[in-house]
């Protein structure tokens, strides 16, 4: 780091001098314009404070618009972080503080600061043309409205800018710097290590080191800030969480789900295709793979949805581990190229990272709203095993597991995931891969007796074999018309149809003999709180609360939405009531009540965020 | 290829599936002259791949006893780009209708011959939907009258051959399903040329559009009606009595009667760098002017397959093979203990 040594006071980390009072966690949102760097923000507070061996959940909420009109309120830009000294499981409901750049971010946001919370405000970006664009007729600090936090009102951008005086750096270069400021006053306050951040900063703008310097002089001042100024009279400490024995990393869910992936195609010795066209939120899993070829991972960015599920299926159809990512639209457009894998019966991964819809809907915001176009958005008979990721580290595993099912029932798999853990972050333990299950793949080997061969006689779980071109004597041909089983050549025969479509729906039952048996916590009567994909981490937390309070539940989280594990009908009977929370109208409580008639409760929520853990929890003592 | 290897004949091409084609469709001759050069290729059944849309034309796979994908209407290119980027060892044919290619599939089609993926693709254009029964196509003539149309098309027909030109397409030819001695010259052309080979094959549907194509199958006009394009000839038709010759940008029928001389004439190009004097002949239509079949255009151009997989290599030369345990466990980390 040869250009740091203007600012050698940050060569080592300096603990504050002020006392420290220790917390065991703590909720951070960091609002501004969507220009602002506020994600930026708040992916390096998660890093450092991971980094810190805390526990960490955060949530990115942004804007569907690159640059959404500065100062409006559709414009504003926010990253929540908890971390904590124990295990967490959301990334929290009430704030502990709020740092807002400007009044749009302040008034949309203030609703969830706790009482007493701290209001870190940019002083500088409350004129008369600020409050317009944020629709306000009065200045919101004036009033009755902030009494009951605690208001700190710093000069960002005056004092950036007089930070970074000398770098070379224009006015408005130097107001960009602004969010290191407030970077550096809260790494101060939750007494947190900034150097990883100097070396994230020494590597992001490692081609302008003016840049550079003067997001160093940003943090730096920052930092200093909190420490001279009389406004706070301590730093709080979170100490390092208990988390399993490991080594960690800070991971997104789109960034494991592309690891998952790639250690997928490892575990069975394929080489990983993933075609893609972009779109919110999926885009990353593609940016992220296309950066592996010297892993082998081709990524193709294709001309459209369409092109894109059908070029895997030409993968799968060749031997390779074809995989497809999209979200909710670009799904719909891969459903008949979903039903001609079905058909194949050849392995596929389509990854649905799911928004709000319908149609394009909230594309920056999370809903669980396509488990059934999952279930049943193909014409005809065509079921296939659904999966379900429950947090950002998860996606890794499930990414493997979907592979394992797909491979070995030769089937496509739909792995659900949403926008809520795709963006959201948090440590991963990074697992020794040579103790991960290999995923067995037998393709049969070349013949040359001159029988035709048979691509539909199949084993015990009704699976096909996987014969790939290339292979002599393996010639076949496969396609969307039925098939005469065994032999593959196409059929009209009624009876074969119903036999098909009855063999096709018996496979896929049988990954219900694959798939682990689902597991209650807490209770084992009164309440069953069931939840699927990402609620999980609210649901758990909630119904750990509820028993705190004395109240009978237990929770059970599905993996596999379908097939459902052989256990669940066994588990539903012991629970009074059942509870099945979902960020949607009820669709899994849709399934679960076809399958068992239980007469399960819905809590249902479609405003593009996540449940927080006091709803669940209200509505848990409401019915327990 | 080593001696050892067995002499391959149409035979070793054909499945034991019953060709389910209508009598009397074009469709035989065109399967009939692919598996006459299949077996000249040196390439074994076992590593050619037939994949195709919907349609008529898109039964071809079963026919062949050749690995073979059937898949959904318009994709193929689509279906065929995946399996060549990962299996750029195999041999792969496209299999398509005027419907399959130009209409559903117009998206894959185009971007198919951008990026050049080394395969071929055969379009079986009867100007008509035959599997659905008759309706109007993409190449339907205005005005054309059918199931869907009682009062004639609206639709401005697309010319295959520009489309593909205008895509970027590296090989671009035509033929005619009877004219078979053509016909297998040309599959065989394209089998050779590397990137996508793009060939239109003039079929007739005898139950719903037939005689579409008879003039420039019928043996009586077909030599007044089309041009065979020969590379660095000039572009003679109608039994040498005339030729094409360009008056500005427009091509002008000639007489070769003596104050007109085959050296006056435009001489083709296949391989010109500008796609311009290919596109130009692919605007020659009937009843103004012959039609030309044969190869309008072949040019090198890298091709997708090998740039996809050569970035692999250079990436494992720049990074070494990776290493995903040590590629998971770098980056910022700590240890619970």
């Amino acid at each position: 780091m040869s250009s740091t040594s203007t600012s050698p006071e940050l060569m080592e980390f300096l603990d504050s001098s002020k006392p420290r009072q220790a917390i065991s966690g703590v909720t951070v949102r960091l609002v501004g314009d969507s220009g602002d760097g506020m994600q930026l923000l708040g992916t390096q507070l998660t890093n450092v404070s991971a980094l810190a061996g805390n526990d960490v959940a955060t949530f990115p909420d942004f804007p569907a618009e690159i640059r959404a009109p500065r100062g409006t309120r559709a414009g504003v830009s926010g990253y929540q972080v908890h971390f904590a000294s124990e295990e967490i499981f959301t990334p929290g409901d009430g704030l502990d503080a709020l740092v807002a750049m400007n009044p749009a971010a302040l008034v949309t946001n203030i609703g969830d600061l706790k009482p007493a919370g701290y209001l870190i405000l940019n002083r500088d970006s409350f004129d008369a043309k600020d409050l317009k664009l944020a629709k306000l007729d009065q200045d919101p600090r004036q009033g009755d409205r902030l009494k009951p936090y605690h208001v700190i009102e710093v000069p960002m951008t005056t004092l950036t800018r007089t930070a970074v005086e000398g770098t070379g750096l224009s006015v408005k270069e130097a107001d960009q710097c602004k969010n290191f400021f407030a970077m550096g006053l809260v790494f101060w306050l939750y007494g947190r290590d900034y150097r990883p951040t100097l070396r994230f900063i020494e590597a992001k703008f490692k081609h302008l080191p003016a840049v550079a310097e003067a997001n160093r002089r940003a943090l730096t001042a920052g930092w200093n800030y909190g420490e001279t100024t009389e406004h706070f009279a301590s730093t709080y400490q979170v100490a390092p969480a208990r988390l399993q024995l490991g080594t960690y990393k800070n991971v997104m869910g789109n960034q494991a789900l592309a690891w998952g992936l790639m250690a997928a195609a490892e575990l069975s010795g394929k080489e990983l295709f993933v075609g893609a066209y972009p779109i919110t939120p999926a885009s990353d899993v593609l940016h992220e793979l296309s950066r592996y070829k010297h892993f082998g991972v081709r990524t193709f960015q294709a001309e459209d949805e369409i092109a894109a599920v059908c070029s895997a299926i030409g993968v799968s159809f060749g031997g390779g581990m074809g995989v497809t990512v999209s979200s909710g639209p670009g799904i719909a457009l891969k459903t008949e190229g979903m039903g001609l894998a079905v058909m194949l019966e050849l392995p596929l991964l389509v990854l649905n990272i799911q928004r709000g819809g319908p149609s394009t809907g909230l594309p920056t915001k999370t809903e669980q709203a396509d488990l059934l176009m999952a279930m049943f958005g193909r014409n005809g008979e065509a079921p296939l095993p659904i999966i379900a990721a429950r947090s950002p580290a998860d996606c890794f595993d499930a990414a493997i597991e979907a592979w394992r099912i797909a491979t070995r029932l030769m089937t496509p798999v739909v792995l659900l995931s949403d926008g809520y853990i795709a963006n959201g972050a948090e440590p991963w333990r990074i697992p020794d891969l040579s103790k991960l299950p290999k995923i067995e793949i037998r393709h049969p080997a070349a013949q040359s007796s001159g029988e035709p061969f048979r691509p539909y006689l199949r084993d015990e779980y009704l699976s096909r074999p996987w014969a790939v071109p290339g292979t002599s004597g393996l010639m076949h041909r496969i396609g969307g018309l039925e098939k005469e089983d065994v032999t593959g050549n196409i059929s009209y025969d009624p009876k074969n149809h119903q036999h098909m479509v009855n063999t096709r729906a018996q496979k896929v039952a049988n990954a219900s003999q694959l798939i682990d048996p689902v597991q209650v916590t807490g209770d084992d009567s009164g309440l069953l709180v069931l939840s699927w994909g990402g609620t999980y981490g609210a649901c758990y937390t909630a119904t750990v609360r509820a028993r705190a309070q004395g109240k009978r539940v237990g929770h059970a989280h599905l993996r596999w939405l379908n097939p459902f594990p052989a256990n669940l009908g066994e588990i539903l009977k012991r629970y009074q009531r059942v509870l099945i929370p979902e960020l949607n109208t009820g669709q899994l409580r849709f399934l679960i009540d076809a399958k068992f008639r239980t007469g399960a409760i819905g809590l249902n929520k479609v405003q593009g965020k996540p449940f927080t853990v006091s709803e669940l929890v209200d509505e848990i003592l409401r019915l327990a | 290829m080593s001696t050892d290897l067995p002499v391959l004949t149409a035979n070793d091409f054909t499945s034991d599936q019953d060709v389910r084609w209508c009598p009397g469709c074009g469709d035989y001759s065109i399967l009939a002259q692919m598996k006459k050069i299949l077996p000249t290729l040196g390439i074994p059944p076992h590593q050619t791949v037939f994949i195709s849309g919907i349609g008529c034309s898109s039964r071809f796979p079963y026919y062949v006893n050749t690995y073979g994908l059937h898949s959904i209407h318009g994709r193929a290119p689509a279906f065929a780009t995946g399996l060549k980027m990962t299996r750029p060892e195999l041999s792969v044919w496209v299999i398509t209708g005027d419907g399959d290619a130009l209409s559903i599939g117009g998206n894959h089609f185009i971007h198919l011959m951008r990026r050049n993926v080394d395969l071929n693709i055969i379009l079986f254009n009867n100007s008509i939907y035959g599997l659905t029964k008759g309706q109007y196509s993409p190449t339907s003539p205005l005005g054309k009258v059918t199931k869907s149309t009682p009062m004639g098309s609206l639709d401005f027909p697309l010319n295959p051959i520009s489309v593909a030109l205008a895509a970027e397409a590296t090989f671009v030819a035509r033929s005619v399903d009877t004219n078979i001695k053509h016909l297998g010259e040309v599959l065989l052309r394209a089998a050779r040329h590397k990137g996508t080979s793009f060939v239109e094959v003039y079929q007739n549907c005898n139950v719903f559009n037939d005689g579409a194509w008879d003039y420039a199958k019928d043996k009586a006009v077909r030599e007044e009606n089309t041009i065979e394009l020969e590379h660095g000839k000039p572009l003679v038709f109608a039994g040498g009595k005339k030729g094409i010759r360009l008056n500005g940008f427009e091509p002008e029928i000639v007489n070769l009667d003596g104050r007109v001389s085959q050296d006056d004439l435009l001489f083709h190009d296949e391989r010109a760098h500008s796609p311009t004097l290919a596109y130009l002949l692919s605007r020659m239509r009937y009843p103004e002017f012959p039609e030309p079949i044969g190869v309008f255009r072949a040019v090198e151009r890298p091709t997708y397959d090998y740039l996809v997989n050569h970035q692999i290599e250079q990436a494992r030369v720049q990074r070494g093979v990776g290493d995903l345990q040590k590629f998971l466990a770098a980056g910022d980390t700590w240890t619970v203990t």
